[in-house]
């Protein structure tokens, strides 16, 4: 069995006074693809950020590689080798799409190249030079993708990459993110779809109000079927 | 030879010469506020000051050190540049949380120190720093002094430069991200607080230069960016600080029409600026070039 | 609430008594530039908009209060009639701009336009260019009741005509407008949704500062008999902002106090030349990294923590 990348443990986080997270554990190994499922406001977006360092306040633990990155500034993590697709995408107006995709500075060997890029996301090879958010919605998410794969990070996290968009598009992305798995990626995957995400992880973690309830392999999706639907209310 | 309304042509081109050159300053000027207001969300008053600092700073290279002006040229703004870093990282970096009038207040009290220091020193009268391109040209029409031609050209250089470094290489799409969205370009793996540090520092830089260009022409003195910083500020509303290239066309634009306004009715060539900033408030209120923000 | 009361009684005292151990030019100019601060800080601590250009109103009122009475040989009281008129009229005009943009620019707009009036000011005659109006008579108010040669009478009607603008302010503040006025300050898209017309308001705060500024420089020239550049200029329109900040923005009384603290400090620095500029320099730097509630503001901080532990 594959090393732990990423061990989450007793992580809290909070926004200015509200205290979001309330002790969320779980852990990722090396190349594995986990989701996050989840109700509105459960606190995914939250845990991404938090692993991330971009949150005010956080304490618990949170171990990239056996390293605590819990006091680190979010550039520092970065540079160990964690990339953020958040969840509104977060693309730049005044780049085009060619400097969005080459904004993201290169922190270890390994990523893909822009050719490569380019050759999973043809459309954006097509719109180099438009401005980043002139794109499509559908266009944009490939855009937030793409770009977090030339920085040679092991750890991709990537929040609702599904959100508001086109079945057919999200067939497209689901072949993208098992593409990248086979390639060696290890991801972590919020999404609130959890068909989507059965076809794509191998292991999906529940959460509510801030904790972590329960951890259901991508084999016993089906029996599990009924608990899932009362924990995302669907 | 022609006229034009009854104006020599010779009173018309020194005139659009001198607000060619003016136009020039406040290019220059606007331009490094414009990027410094960009990222640090800080409306830098200390401006005018770190200007005079550049052509203090010329003007004391030459008369210590004996270092001509085209050394300085490129000292200068180094070293302003330089007391401009370590004004960010130990005074400004600690309001960025704070309204933005706090930055203003701030930086306003700063150049208030570093005049008054200045002033204390050596005095409000200033002093000439010697043309390092004496001569010029006879156009037919018009005399035209080599250095003015000089300071003209080297300043479109300049901000054509800053234009390219801004908007076509790397560290000018790190800055346009980190205006927009510094937390994510944090994330992902950006030292933003020194990319912040490092834009302040090329903003002042950029003053200090405008200021070594200055000094032939003006005389050197402590008090020589009061004024002139109070312009610069209608300028900027003028053309809103969402572009570069705005700021440019702008700078150059007003000096132009003060220039004319000095032939064609010289006791409003002090205001006009003003006035043009009146009317865009009216007509366009986000500026010529700018988004509302 | 009687806390304030008695405060505001100690206060009143005080400034009855004050001319038998104070200079009076020195406590009427005081209380030229404390209401001058006080209707600044309207603007800014109520209604969230920061004039840096508050010297065009504070300055042209000295010089219609100058004209009135010395070119066109009026009463004083016209004189601060046209005073006050005139800086409101002036209020309006460049309120109307300056309101079609927020935060910052808004600063650097009045700030701007305060440089256009300061450049009118070199060159119109009116204004008797870098000398200024010198020699202004100081002629008897109200028809000749009130003789106003001796500085000690003069002192009381400024202190009348400071606590009449003082009393205005604090009736706006806790009037109606004044309640919506801060509604837009603290959350202007919410103000406007619930159907009030911010810019509106606005305009009307700013028309009344500057009214009350030109209230302020057109006594300040009855007083000191002349009305020059210094009272137009950007330096001035930084001093009050610096009155506000050291006394307490959006404190009532903090204005006052700031502006008797830098006016005092000026008294005392008078001799060092440029360094009046570098210690107010040196001023506004601490308190916006220190102490940005003000002598007051941290005062009544310490006060509350004090009752409550
Ligand atoms: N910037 C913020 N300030 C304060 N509270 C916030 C902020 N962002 C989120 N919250 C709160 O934190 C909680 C968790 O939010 P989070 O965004 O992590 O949820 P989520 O699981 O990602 O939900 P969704 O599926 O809707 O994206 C919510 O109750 C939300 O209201
Ligand atoms: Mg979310």
């Amino acid at each position: 069995m594959a090393e732990t990348l990423l061990k989450v443990a007793g992580l809290q986080a909070w926004y200015g006074e509200s205290h979001i997270l309330h002790g969320v554990d779980f852990e990722i190994r090396r190349g594995e693809l986990v989701t996050l499922l989840g109700r509105n406001g459960a606190g995914k977006t939250t845990t991404l950020r938090s692993i991330m360092g971009i949150l005010g306040k956080r304490t618990g633990s949170i171990a990239f590689d056996s390293k605590e990155t819990i006091g680190m500034s979010s550039d520092h993590i970065a540079r160990l080798g964690i990339a953020y697709c958040p969840e509104e995408r977060g693309i730049f107006s005044s780049l085009n799409v060619d400097e969005n995709l080459r904004l993201p500075p290169i922190v270890k060997p390994g990523g893909l190249s822009i050719e490569e890029i380019y050759r999973l996301f043809p459309n954006l090879l097509e719109r180099r030079y438009s401005q980043g958010t002139k794109l499509s919605g559908g266009e944009q998410q490939m855009l937030a993708i793409g770009r977090i794969l030339r920085t040679g990070a092991d750890l991709l996290l990537l929040d609702e990459p599904t959100e508001g968009l086109a079945p057919v598009i999200v067939q497209r992305i689901g072949e993208i993110i098992r593409q990248l798995k086979s390639r060696g990626f290890t991801i972590l995957l919020v999404e609130q779809n959890f068909h989507f995400a059965a076809t794509v992880a191998d292991r999906h973690y529940v959460m509510e109000d801030g904790h972590v309830v329960d951890m259901v392999a991508s084999s016993d999706v089906q029996q599990s079927i009924g608990k899932l639907q009362t924990y995302l209310g669907v | 030879m022609f006229e034009l309304l009854g104006i020599p042509p010779q009173a018309l081109f020194g005139q659009l010469l001198l607000g060619l050159i003016n136009g020039a300053f406040y290019a220059m000027l606007s331009l490094g506020l414009a990027v410094i207001f960009g990222m640090l969300n800080v409306i830098n008053f200390t401006h005018g000051a770190q200007y005079m600092m550049g052509a203090f700073a010329a003007w004391l290279l030459l008369g210590i050190l004996g270092i001509p002006f085209w050394v300085s040229l490129v000292v200068a703004p180094v070293i302003v540049g330089l007391f401009g870093i370590v004004l960010e990282k130990v005074l400004l970096k600690r309001i960025y949380h704070l309204d933005h009038l706090y930055g203003f207040l701030l930086t306003f009290g700063l150049a208030l120190v570093i005049e008054g220091l200045f002033q204390w020193k050596w005095g409000s009268s200033g002093a000439p720093y010697p043309n390092p391109i004496p001569g010029g040209f006879n156009l037919g029409f018009m005399f035209l002094p080599t250095y003015r031609a000089f300071v003209v050209v080297a300043a479109l250089v300049i901000c054509l430069a800053t234009w390219y470094g801004i908007e076509r290489t790397r560290l000018g799409a790190y800055l346009r991200a980190a205006t927009e969205n510094p937390t994510l370009v944090r994330a992902f793996g950006i030292n933003v607080p020194r990319l912040i540090t490092l834009t302040y520092g090329l903003g002042v830089g950029l003053a200090a230069l405008a200021g070594v260009l200055a000094a032939p022409i003006q005389q050197v003195s402590a008090l020589m960016g009061v004024n002139l910083v109070l312009v610069v500020f209608a300028v900027v509303v003028i053309g809103g600080m969402g572009s570069i290239m705005g700021s440019i066309v702008t700078g150059f634009g007003l000096g132009l029409i003060e220039g004319l306004t000095k032939v064609f009715y010289p006791p409003a060539s002090n205001t006009v600026i003003f006035v043009v900033m009146a009317l865009v408030l009216l007509i366009k209120p986000a500026g010529l070039f700018g988004q509302t923000k | 609430m009687t806390t304030q009361r008695v405060g505001y009684a100690l206060l009143i005292v005080l400034a009855l008594v004050a001319p038998t151990f104070a200079y009076p030019v020195f406590l009427m100019k005081a209380l030229c530039f404390a209401l001058f601060a006080c209707a600044f800080n309207l603007l800014l601590g109520y209604a969230g908009l920061m004039s840096f250009g508050h010297a065009m109103f504070f300055g042209m009122a000295g010089y219609f209060y100058g004209h009135v009475v010395k070119a066109w040989d009026m009463a004083p009281e016209l004189g601060l009639l046209a005073g006050v008129a005139g800086a409101a009229l002036l209020g309006l005009v460049t309120g109307a701009l300056a309101i079609r943009r927020q935060g910052i620019y808004f600063a650097m707009i009045t700030l701007a336009f305060a440089q256009m009036v300061y450049f009118f000011c070199i060159q119109a005659p009116f204004t008797g260019g870098e000398d200024g109006l010198q020699g202004i008579p100081r002629k008897a108010l109200l028809g000749g009741l009130i003789p106003i040669k001796d500085d000690k009478v003069l002192y009381y009607v400024v202190l009348a005509i400071f606590l009449f603008g003082y009393a205005t302010i604090y009736r706006v503040i806790y009037s109606p407008f004044g309640q919506v006025l801060k509604a837009i300050r603290d959350n202007e898209q919410r103000a406007l949704s619930l159907g009030y017309e911010a810019d509106r308001y606005k305009l009307l705060a700013f028309v009344l500062s500057a009214g009350l500024a030109g209230l302020a420089g057109a006594t300040k020239a009855m007083v000191q008999q002349f009305a020059t550049l210094t009272d137009v200029a950007a330096s001035t329109s930084g001093e009050v902002v610096l009155m506000a900040l050291v006394g307490g923005l959006g404190t009532i009384i903090g204005p006052v106090v700031g502006a008797f603290i830098i006016i005092t400090m000026q008294n005392y620095l008078a001799a060092t030349g440029e360094f009046v500029l570098v210690i107010q320099g040196a001023i506004f730097v601490v308190i916006v990294l220190a102490f940005r509630k003000g002598v007051v503001g941290e005062l009544a901080e310490w006060w509350k923590r004090r009752r409550a532990g």
